[in-house]
């Protein structure tokens, strides 16, 4: 028979291994699923994981690789301080949009000015509107004691239409004859969030999910608030001995997520996206959770975590293109990539003992 | 703007069907987390029971059988969870998502040949003399058997929790798995029956969407319907009676604001969506008050 015998600390190696362990296991029964839909599993695995960095045309994946990671990175670094301290924001997604709006507001109230001002501004109105966003759950929770998952996450549909209403209506395009969307910012020089060496895939976006993975680190291992984070996540009790204002933690750890979703959500639309319209968002906030908890909710590994997940973007575009396969098909191995995850974990936290039926 | 185009009457009536795809949903959580366990995948496995069903009745024309599968392939979902969180002891809110976010690729991956597809229809009953009755006839009698057996299942619900010994168990294995374990109930056993149950009655929810209420295929279907679900849980204090008040409340929202933009109202099209979200928000803030089951979201490992 077997059993699971906790573990007195965590394994540090398996702590490593899991999440290779995780996407080797998503590689088999991905490649499983691609022959069921009557593809070649090893060309099409091949196509997802390897033919963006390596294939003839990798020169034009590359940059891209940055483009995709850089939101997911941006917005798991937020995450992984609240899920550390036990505080589930699942609306990331949601933050990134009003983030998004918010910026391209201050952008679009001020064109046709031209000012090397305009863009700091746009970023900051970003970070402000994530936060907010991120506020409601936060205050609903400490006030009311309301349920912040479900708060977060109503909150998505509701920046959705929000989204809809603002591409549709006050933030159209006057000269856009009709169309939905707003005028393109990436065509604004003040406010346009371009390459910073043309070709490299380099943006403002990128640059801040550098800064924030450092900054996350060093906050979450050498700095007391990360210290506390960690304490509110294990043992919430203990910390508040140890001096942490619950409240206040809630507080700044959706602050913090939602300062960094609306931030992503300003560089895409600014960027890559370039315009508000109906459907610039992609998911992103949802896959970011992905990352976060596939990099192990510490910050080097949110940084790979985000350009393995990105790959799989830039790797299903080409396997749907090339090889005719369903874009839904990406979407379930993400998926199951944080399935095969969490069940593989119990190998970081658990031995497994075998013992003859009878003798426990 | 008509405002004395809504009937009131048709409004009460396609209240009780707008609230049908929740309680469902919402009537098979409740039962899991009375169990202590914490299932955020509602959404996942609502999405795949309304494909699965969609497909198994399209392919078999019976809606019958539809909902049959609907119910399976939710039970499927939930037993992933339920290996997951039981056995491998992962975190339920983690893994929860995890089956959301898994549920709406596989949905969609199984679906995409069925769009734009017709499903078969599935008759109201017309309960005879019932029916007939002016005003309380058309709102409560004359509807599709599920709306019924949305109703049936909370009282079959609340008399299995509180008239049956084993309901007595489950609650005991919520409210305390250590002392159940200690006194010889088998816990992993019972949760993972409980978030079968759960994963049927979402998968039926689901179906009732794709089959009777819309009735297609389209992705991401639900749009959040398995969330509002899990805050009317929250909402009723896991009270299965409360449950049709919480149900019923939404279902009028989702309707009045159909209503509201087919009467050309005022207000734009994407704020009256947006309310039935709000309204959420403001029942959750309003009725947190409800205690949640003592083991509610614990991992369970009983150490020697």
């Amino acid at each position: 028979m077997i059993l699971l015998e906790k573990r007195p600390e965590p394994s540090r190696a398996w702590a490593v291994a899991t999440p290779l362990l995780a996407v080797l296991l998503t590689m088999i029964v991905g490649g499983i699923l691609f022959a069921a839909l009557g593809k070649n599993p090893f060309e099409t695995i091949r196509t997802i994981f390897l033919d963006p960095l390596f294939s003839e045309f990798a020169w034009y994946y590359r940059p891209q690789l940055l483009i995709k990671g850089a939101p997911l990175v941006l917005i798991a670094i937020g995450l992984s301080f609240g899920y550390r301290a036990g505080i589930w924001n699942i609306g990331a997604e949601g933050q990134y949009i009003i983030g998004a709006i918010c910026g391209a507001a201050v952008g679009l109230a001020l064109y046709p000015m031209e000012s090397r001002f305009i863009f700091p501004l746009m970023v900051l109105a970003g970070a402000a509107g994530g936060t907010l966003w991120a506020m409601i759950p936060g205050i609903l929770r400490v006030k009311f004691g309301t349920n912040e998952i479900l708060v977060s996450l109503m909150l998505v549909y509701v920046a959705e239409q929000i989204l809809a209403s603002m591409a549709l209506g006050a933030m159209r395009n006057p000269e856009g004859m009709g169309f939905p969307g707003s005028r393109n910012l990436s065509q604004y020089p003040s406010a346009a969030n371009l390459e910073l060496v043309a070709g490299s895939g380099m943006h403002w976006g990128v640059v801040a999910a550098f800064i924030a993975v450092i900054f996350g680190y060093i906050t979450l291992s050498r700095h007391i608030f990360g210290f506390h984070v960690r304490l509110s996540g294990q043992g919430p009790r203990a910390a508040v001995f140890a001096g942490v204002n619950p409240k206040r933690m809630i507080l700044i750890c959706l602050g913090i997520s939602g300062a960094l979703a609306g931030m992503a959500g300003l560089f895409e639309v600014s960027g890559p996206a370039g315009q508000i319209s109906i459907d610039f968002n992609v998911g992103y906030g949802f896959t970011a959770i992905i990352v976060a908890f596939l990099g192990r909710l510490h910050p080097v590994g949110i940084l790979l975590a985000g350009g393995l997940m990105a790959l799989t973007y830039i790797g299903g575009e080409i396997a749907q293109s090339n090889l005719g396969l369903p874009g839904a098909a990406i979407q379930l191995l993400q998926g199951m990539l944080l399935f095969f995850l969490l069940a593989v974990d119990v190998l970081t936290n658990y031995r497994i003992r075998l013992s003859q039926r009878g003798t426990v | 703007m008509d405002l004395s185009s809504i009937n009131p009457i048709l409004l009460l009536a396609s209240l009780m069907v707008a609230a049908t795809p929740i309680l469902l949903a919402a009537i098979g959580e409740l039962v899991v987390e009375r169990a202590g366990v914490l299932n955020l995948g509602v959404e996942g496995m609502m999405i795949t029971g309304a494909v699965s069903g969609f497909i198994v009745a399209v392919s078999t024309g019976s809606p019958l059988l539809g909902f049959a599968g609907a119910a399976f392939g939710g039970a499927f979902l939930g037993l992933l969870f339920g290996i997951l969180t039981q056995v491998l002891l992962s975190n339920q809110v983690a893994t929860g998502l995890a089956l959301t976010l898994f549920g709406l690729g596989l949905s969609a991956l199984m679906g995409q040949n069925y769009i734009g597809v017709k499903a078969p229809s599935f008759p109201d009953w017309d309960i005879p003399v019932l029916g007939d009755i002016p005003v309380i006839g058309p709102i409560v009698f004359q509807h599709d058997p599920m709306v019924y057996v949305g109703l049936i299942l909370v009282a079959a619900t609340w008399w299995f929790l509180h008239k049956t010994r084993h309901g007595l168990v489950l609650r005991a294995v919520g409210e305390n798995h250590d002392a159940a374990h200690a006194l010889g109930y088998k816990v992993i056993r019972v949760r993972l029956l409980a978030i079968m149950f759960g994963g049927a009655c979402a998968g039926l929810g689901g179906a009732y969407l794709s089959l009777v209420r819309v009735p297609q295929w389209t992705e991401g279907m639900t749009a959040g319907a398995g969330w509002i679900a899990l805050a009317i849980v929250v909402f009723a204090g896991w009270k299965p009676w409360r449950l049709l008040l919480g149900a019923y409340l939404f279902g009028g929202v989702t309707v009045l604001q159909l209503n509201l933009q087919a009467a050309g109202v005022a207000v734009p099209v994407e704020y009256l969506s947006m309310s039935p979200y709000l309204a959420t928000i403001v029942v959750l803030v309003i009725m947190s008050a409800g205690r949640a089951p003592g083991s509610l979201g614990r991992i369970f490992h009983a150490s020697r």
